[in-house]
Formats: structure tokens, sequence, C-alpha cells
């Protein structure tokens, strides 16, 4: 289950993990829409490089090196179909390789950014936010409960796993479509222990008085800092330049670059 | 026969679950490894058929180590029942629940439906053949995933907490069942905290704490041990507990076995030397 855990948050105190969720989601955000924005490999890769420090200064290298090996599969695919079909597509072998490269990147740094955001928000700081967003308090309590229970499923998969296994059920054997039938004797107790589970759950919410109150009250409040106005600075201030660039400035290409040198 | 040589075993998120057991288990021995939540237990028992590997140290089972065959291979001779039932069974039937691994270990189709037949007779589940797994009471589905193992016969049988959420009468089967494999000569191994069970087996007790083996011998002599339970988060079974507050009586302090109890109380009463 190491898919997961570039997504599971541990708790530390940097002063990433301090800064209000609400704006860390808009930086995030704000650098997804950058990487739609561009296709060409310049402004990506300065776009990946800058996520860097944020990584850095949160403490959270090892998890989110993880999470990254965790997108190599998906990544390559990418890759490879970008260039393929640019390469049959008849351009240059230079240009389609740029390109496959650019659009790798580009599902990079969407991963990096949302890999930081969630290493570093924890659930209930998240549903903190979604809650002082004016989110209804029964979506915000359903998707920070979804959050919580990932690794509980993870944990709860690798035990099925062990007990069909220990059964004598190998998951390797077998052709391409006999390999997924033999994920079914996990999948259904897993599914059907998440139904029991989600109803139990339901029903010690009943036993403890859930929507007694119509106006909840929170212990803790979300405050803006002085970090939030200057990752909201530097947000709108990236934002800005890549717009403007955007629209203004001729992005050369790295095949360009390197010609113009040599 | 199962040999485990100096084991430790650190989990991929730095829990250091054991360190350092030896021990052997003989064909045919019945044993309970005992011992507070956390002492390894489980962790000590998923590396006899190779579900976990040591981190340091090796287990043979039948002489090949684990690290050599996979856990399908292993399993055909080590059958494993978990503590939850709700993580194995799947199927639409119990019929096919108990098919199931006989399937996976390509036995031939006849074999399987005698194999299948035989083993929901022996738990009582005969008249659920046909009913979905999912529709059964707690126990009931407890008994599916014990038949689902023991359809295969394997040779070492390794029950999880099997006395857990069961009633009286589902614990006394159960034992009887135990001991009537027992004498077939299989080698079982149960994971178990409760010792009223263990003292109505007898068996041999292996105590752990924190990873380690504290004590390891007949159940009669360490149930009825108060320094070494003590260690392990265990309470002597009642009978040894009283036992233990008459010794000034002069009974003997080690006694588990409830007829025993009363054999000794019997004669201490007729020959009138309580006042």
């Amino acid at each position: 289950m190491s898919v997961f855990d570039g997504l599971k948050f541990r708790r530390v105190y940097s002063p990433i993990h301090n800064l209000d969720p609400r704006i860390k989601f808009i930086y995030v955000c704000a650098i997804f829409v950058i990487a739609i924005m561009f296709g060409e490999l310049l402004p990506l890769i300065v776009l990946f490089i800058m996520q860097i420090p944020f990584v850095l200064l949160a403490g959270v290298k090892r998890e989110w090196l993880r999470s990254m090996r965790g997108a190599v599969f998906l990544a390559t695919i990418i890759f490879l179909t970008n260039f393929i079909f640019a390469y049959l597509g008849a351009r240059g072998l230079g240009e389609s390789l740029e390109n496959a490269v650019a659009m790798t990147l580009r599902f990079i740094v969407l991963i990096e950014s949302f890999s930081i955001f969630f290493l570093t928000t924890s659930p209930d700081h998240l549903g903190l936010a979604l809650e002082q967003t004016r989110v209804p308090y029964e979506f915000t309590f359903a998707f920070t409960t979804a959050v919580r229970f990932v690794p509980v499923l993870a944990e709860e998969a690798q035990t099925i796993m062990d007990a069909q296994k220990a059964r004598g059920l190998e998951l390797e054997r077998g052709n391409f479509l006999k390999r997924i039938r033999n994920y079914i004797p996990i999948l259904i107790p897993l599914i059907v222990s998440a139904i029991r589970r989600s109803l139990e759950l339901a029903e010690a919410m009943e036993s403890r008085a859930w929507g007694a109150t119509k106006n909840r009250t929170n212990l803790y409040e979300l405050k803006m800092h002085k970090g939030d106005f200057v990752l909201i600075a530097i947000t709108v201030g990236i934002l800005a330049a890549a717009i403007y660039i955007r629209l203004y400035l001729p992005i050369p290409s790295i095949n360009q670059l390197l010609t113009s040198i040599s | 026969m199962i040999e485990v040589e100096d084991i430790y075993f650190t989990y991929p998120n730095g829990v250091e679950a054991l360190k350092g057991i030896s021990l052997k288990i003989k064909n045919g021995e019945f044993v309970a490894i005992m011992g507070q939540n956390g002492a390894g237990k489980t962790t000590l028992v998923k590396h006899f058929n190779g579900l976990l590997k040591p981190t340091k140290g090796k287990v043979l089972v039948d002489g090949v180590e684990t690290t050599k065959v996979s856990v399908a291979t292993l399993a055909r001779k080590v059958g494993f029942v978990f503590q939850n039932p709700d993580t194995q069974l799947f199927s639409e039937t119990v019929e096919d629940e108990v098919a199931f691994a006989l399937k996976n270990f390509g036995f031939k189709e006849n074999v399987i439906k005698k194999r299948v037949s035989w083993a929901l007779n022996l738990l009582g589940l005969t008249q659920y053949r046909k009913t979905s797994p999912f529709m059964l009471s707690g126990g009931e589905r407890k008994r599916v995933a014990l038949a689902s193992v023991l359809a295969w016969n394997p040779k070492i049988l390794i029950l999880d907490e099997p006395t857990i959420g069961q009633d009286y009468q589902q614990k006394e089967k159960l034992r009887q069942f135990i001991l009537q494999l027992k004498a077939q000569r299989k080698t079982i191994i149960i994971v178990t905290h409760d010792v009223e069970f263990v003292a109505e087996c007898n068996p041999r007790v292996i105590l752990m704490r924190e990873g380690k083996i504290v004590a390891d011998g007949k159940a009669r002599e360490i149930l009825t041990t108060p320094e070494i339970l003590n260690q392990a988060s265990i309470v002597p079974p009642q009978i040894a507990q009283i036992f233990l507050q008459l010794s000034d009586l002069s009974f003997p302090k080690n006694v588990i076995d409830i007829y025993e109890a009363r054999e000794i109380l019997l004669k201490t009463v007729r020959e009138g030397k309580l006042k």
C-alpha cells in the first residue's frame, strides 16, 4: 500500500505545517492552474524546482520522495504515449522528446504539489478549514472521516491479503485477466467490512447525539498569521508572473536554447 | 516440526516486534502462545507459514527455511485461521468458501466435493451449505473460517484467538475438537488471552512479553506461578487462584484442573482435616 504513503499525514511541526490550510490549498490550486497553462518544458522545470524549498522547509523529504516514486509508473505511461504519438505524428525526434518530457513533468508537478499539501495538512485542520468556509458540517465530517480511514483500510487490506495467502491464494499467478480476478477474494471482504464499519460508525454517532445542536462551535479556530500572508503574496506573485509570461513573452524550447548556445 | 532460530522482526514502520526468539515445536505438540497485547504473539505465528519473514535469524518448517518457499507452498502444510473471519469470507455460499483453498491447492473436483462435505459435517455446518457466509452469525462465520482451513487437512494448525466471541458451549466444542486433532498427531498452536480455556486444555504454554519469550513450559507450572504471569499481565486461572490462596492449608500450589481440585478438596473434607 505504498501508493498511499505519499498522502499520509504525520504530525510534526514546521512553518509549512502551521500554515492555514485554506491558503495552502489556494497555493496548490494556483500551481495546478499554472502547470496547465504551460505546455513548454522550461516553465515546467522552473515550477518543479520551485516546490522543493517547501518540501525541505516542511521536513517531509522522505515521505515526499516515496510518493514521487509511487507516481513513476503512471509518469512512464504518460511519457511513452506522448512520445510515441508525437513521433508518429511526424514531429522531429528532439521536439517530440521535449514535448513528452514536458507532459510528464506537468503530471509530476501536479502530484508533487498535492503531495506536499496532504503531507503537511492534518485531516482535522482540513476539516476545520472546510467548516470555516461554510461547507455544511455533514460534508466536512464525511470528508475528514474518509481521509482518516485510509490508513485503517490499508492495514485491513494487508490483513485480508495475509488471510487469503494463508489459504493458498497466489496474487502473482496467471495471465493478466487471471491476476485481476485474483483480487476478488481481497476486494469483497474489504468492501464488506468497510460497509459494516460505516454502519457501526453511524450507530456510534447517533448514540453520541450527532447533530444535536444546530450551531456548532469549535475549540480551535483558524486564524491568519504572518506566514499565511507571505504565502498569499507568493501565490499572487507567481500567478501574475505566469500570466504575464504566457501572454507577452515568447518561451524558447530547450532545443532552441541548445542550438543557440552551440 | 517448526524450528525458530534467534529471529528478530521489525515492521516497515520501525516497530521492533520480535527481539531474539528461539523455540522448537515438535510434531503432535499442542502449544498455547500467551502474553499481553502487543507482545508479538501474532507476529511470531505469522512467521510459521511465511507470511512474515524474519529480519534476522531463520524459521524452519520441516527443515525448509521459510524464506526459500512461497506462502502458498507452506500453507499446504501449515493452516492458519485468522482471528477475524471477516478478513477472509468472500464467496457466495459456505460451500464455495470452504472449496476456495482446495481449488488453490489444485485438488481434483471429486476430492474437493468430498473434503468440503467432510469439513462442513465436522463443524456442524452442513445445513448452511448453500447459505451466504455473510448471513451467518459471528460464531458460525468463525466456524466457516475454521472449516475452510481444516478442509485441506494441514499437518500444523495455527488458531489466532479462537475463543474470542464464542459462548461457553462453542468453546467446549472447540476444546473437544482440538483434543481430537491432537489425537490425530496434528500440531496445534493457539494464540490466546483466555487463561481459563488454556487451563482446561492444559497444553505447553509459551509466554511472551515485548517481543521476547519469558517462559516456556507446562501449563500447570506456568499458570500457577504468579511472578511469571505478572510479567505478561496475565491473571492465574480461578482454580489456581484459590489454591494459591489456600497454600497455608498445605494444599498443592500447582492445580489448574477442576477435577483434580475437586478430588483434593473432597479428600481433605473427608479426612476431616478442616475444622
